[in-house]
């Protein structure tokens, strides 16, 4: 049953928050930034690839420039070396942009904690949803991406994310 | 090895002394013999070593046997013809003045060294472009040292231009300063890379362009090294398996088995046949899951999309179909020194007949699209051409090197695991453009499904292990059930498989390559040093011989043709 002003206006309009009506259309189009580095990519190929099929969740406009990306897709080991063109890939996505760790490497360095892999590139920028995995299977993927789907709907549109972050190269 | 052979090596280098290594002729030279023992061994025609492997170098630094000089450098080179192997190690008095370079015999010396220097700090005299090359130009030290911490990471966010390299690259390919002055023919720098999706990884390809066309080019790589060798020296043999997954990840166990081969070679370790055929199917199935990613994506950078589906599905599925066997889709741990992990289970044999015939459809499905396509024709027929004596000066070996007429493959030149008994062959090509490339991989497929067959109808029964307790867990009721198991069970795993002390290389036909591993071992469980000769290291070495003369699109498809993966690449 219609209350307020939809009772008022009949039954062509519906009422809702900005931030609802946002966070629908945001959830439901996130284009990816594949940035792959290494054997954690292979099982990206994967889940885009017919049988995981990403399409499903409305990702598989896969973006290879961040500046038409809002969400970025850590897949593999992040070495000092590349530490600041990830950083800079970062920055150039415009805002709202969120960020998956997949595979142990890009959540914590994984299995080479030695002195050229980054221990975990939320040590370089913020990330919102961190999968296990070595590498994750795509369903462990697919899950990571609907995490990131919940967290949108609970956000505002008015807020800026991780204003404060401070990472080592900061 | 026979005796005879290695009196000819003493009586043409008087100077040095040689013994014979497992199937390899070590050669000991002072500094200044180096430059004239390689060029023997390359300008001789008893010898006829046109291949250098690999450079490395050695530090003995906490060697329980102490050695003239504290580093050496060891150059490997082969005569693929008659199947000769030959190590040069020569002793470094003083790094910082380093020993005489090898480039002007070897191209493939020109990466090789520049790794020697960067990890160990080596100098080479004369080498004309001696920088780093994994790590970061601004970083400190030299990793490979063993007094370099391991955890000593180094933040460095300077962005290195190669201004000065390209334009030594634009004079050394005959384009002078003033050409690039002129309004009419004004060079464009553009860079593809590090991150970019043509380079299905991270590499920087920096090219100086007339209009489409490539007047120079030279890349920078080292994006994903990840400290495979140092990380190794911390580990007990067996505990390195894992890493070796994840050098050529697209095939993850052909690492693995090669790994293991290397060190029983060493430790004079016969596996059972059963092993033996196992590890031939495995390798060869992975072989082709190797091939058809690499055709899959080199067809998405020429627009052919329909492919990828084609091919890569027949992946995904083989990739369940291996944790069936493994337990894990991608990253498979398979082999343990001494044998597998465990033998096939039961119906394994229906499963992957089915799985080959889904791939020969898929392979077949694919070829359709492809064969008589005008498209793929006019952009792979002779683009990116490169002789075979650039690809043998390169370090080129597998596919790539074949693709330029070469017909070296180790399964045929120095067979293991019974290969000389298999009915195969090696698809050769005829001009080494990305045609020939590609279609190689196309052949390899099926020879390779060829080999599965023929080892399914023959593997024996039996086990897959050795009976050796200096080497191989026992079972788990003697762990449970006696204190002699239980002791055994402990001391290998806190120690490791002791190997005797000494020094070794050996290698393995991977899907990129020759693959190899050269091991210092002090008598520990833990080698004391381990160095990867990864295929596709100096294949990138010789990238811009391909490309230069070529167009900037052709540069994108090429990169696809010879399959580089990072994981190997940079380790
Ligand atoms: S998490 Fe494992 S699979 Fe993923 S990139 Fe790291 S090593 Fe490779």
């Amino acid at each position: 049953m219609a209350l307020g002003l939809e009772a008022k206006l009949g039954d062509n309009v519906m009422t809702s928050t900005l931030d609802y009506i946002v966070n629908w259309g945001r959830e439901n189009s996130l284009w990816p930034f594949v940035y792959g580095t290494a054997c954690c990519a292979i099982e990206f190929m994967s889940t885009a690839a017919s049988l995981h099929d990403i399409s499903r969740y409305g990702a598989e406009v896969v973006r290879f420039s961040p500046r038409q990306a809002d969400l970025l897709l850590v897949c593999g080991t992040v070495s000092y070396k590349q530490a600041p063109i990830l950083k800079r890939i970062y920055e150039q996505m415009p805002e709202p942009k969120w960020v998956i760790a997949i595979g142990a490497c890009a959540s914590s360095g994984g299995i080479y904690d030695n002195y050229c892999t980054v221990q975990g590139i939320d040590t370089i920028i913020p990330v919102d949803v961190y999968i296990s995995g070595c590498p994750p299977r795509p369903e462990a993927i697919l899950d990571g991406l609907m995490k990131i789907q919940n967290q949108i709907k609970g956000e505002t549109v008015l807020e800026d994310r991780h204003k404060d972050f401070k990472g080592i190269l900061d | 090895m026979n005796a005879t052979a290695l009196e000819k090596f003493q009586a043409a280098f008087p100077d040095a002394t040689c013994k014979v290594v497992l199937d390899s002729v070590v050669i000991d030279v002072q500094p200044d013999k180096l430059e004239s023992t390689l060029a023997g061994l390359k300008n001789d025609p008893a010898f006829n070593c046109g291949l250098l492997l690999d450079v490395t170098g050695i530090d003995y630094k906490d060697y329980p046997k102490t050695t003239e000089t504290r580093f050496y450098v060891v150059y490997t080179v082969r005569n693929w013809q008659d199947n000769l192997l030959v190590q040069v190690r020569t002793p470094v008095v003083d790094p910082e003045k380093g020993i005489p370079t090898a480039t002007h015999l070897f191209d493939s010396a020109l990466w090789g060294e520049r790794e020697v220097w960067d990890q160990y700090g080596i100098n080479f005299q004369n080498h004309p472009d001696l920088r780093r090359i994994l790590n970061h130009y601004q970083f400190e030290g030299h990793p490979l040292r063993k007094d370099y911490d391991i955890r000593k990471g180094q933040v460095c966010i300077g962005n290195d231009s190669l201004e000065k390299e390209i334009r030594a690259r634009l004079a050394n390919n005959g384009v002078a300063e003033s050409t690039m002055k002129d309004i009419n023919t004004e060079i464009m720098f553009l860079n593809l890379g590090p991150s970019h999706p043509a380079t299905h990884g991270a590499i920087r390809i920096l090219t100086a362009l007339d209009g489409e066309t490539i007047m120079a080019n030279i890349n920078e790589i080292g994006y994903l090294h990840r400290g495979f060798e140092k990380t190794s020296e911390n580990l007990t043999y067996n505990q390195i398996i894992p890493l070796t997954d994840r050098l050529n990840y697209c095939s993850s166990m052909m690492n693995n088995i090669a790994y293991v081969k290397a060190v029983e070679s060493w430790l004079g370790i016969e596996i059972t046949e059963r092993a033996q055929f196992m590890r031939v199917v495995l390798s060869e199935f992975y072989r082709v899951l190797d091939h058809l990613v690499c055709i899959a994506a080199n067809m998405v950078d020429m627009g052919g999309l329909t492919n990828y589906w084609y091919l890569y599905n027949e992946k995904e599925t083989a990739y369940d179909f291996i944790s069936r066997l493994t337990g894990a889709r991608l990253t498979s741990s398979f082999t343990r020194i001494g044998g597998m992990y465990r033998d096939f289970y039961e119906g394994w044999e229906s499963d992957l007949e089915l799985q080959l015939r889904d791939i020969e459809k898929g392979i077949g499905d694919s070829i359709k699209l492809v064969l008589k396509n005008r498209i793929v024709h006019d952009r792979t027929k002779d683009v990116c051409v490169l002789s075979a004596e650039d690809a043998l000066s390169y370090g080129f070996t597998g596919p790539t090197l074949r693709a330029s007429g070469v017909p070296f493959d180790l399964r045929k030149d120095a067979p293991y695991y019974n290969y000389e008994s298999f009915d195969f062959e090696i698809p050769v090509g005829s001009k080494g453009d990305i045609y020939d490339r590609i279609m190689i991989r196309f052949e390899e497929m099926f020879q390779s499904i060829r080999i599965i067959r023929q080892a399914m109808k023959f593997i024996p029964e039996g086990s897959v292990f050795i009976e050796d307790s200096q080497v191989v867990l026992p079972p788990k009721a003697d762990v449970y059930n006696n204190i002699e198991g239980l002791a055994n069970h402990f001391k290998l795993i806190f120690e490791g498989v002791k190997t005797p002390a000494g020094e070794w290389y050996d290698s393995f036909e991977a899907a990129n390559g020759e693959l190899g591993f050269h091991f210092v071992s002090d008598g520990s469980g833990r080698p004391y040093k381990l160095k990867v000769r990864p295929p596709c290291f100096y294949i990138m070495g010789g990238f811009h011989k391909m490309v230069e003369g070529n167009m900037i699109a052709d540069a994108v498809i090429n990169l696809g043709s010879i399959n580089i993966i990072g994981g190997e690449l940079d380790r």
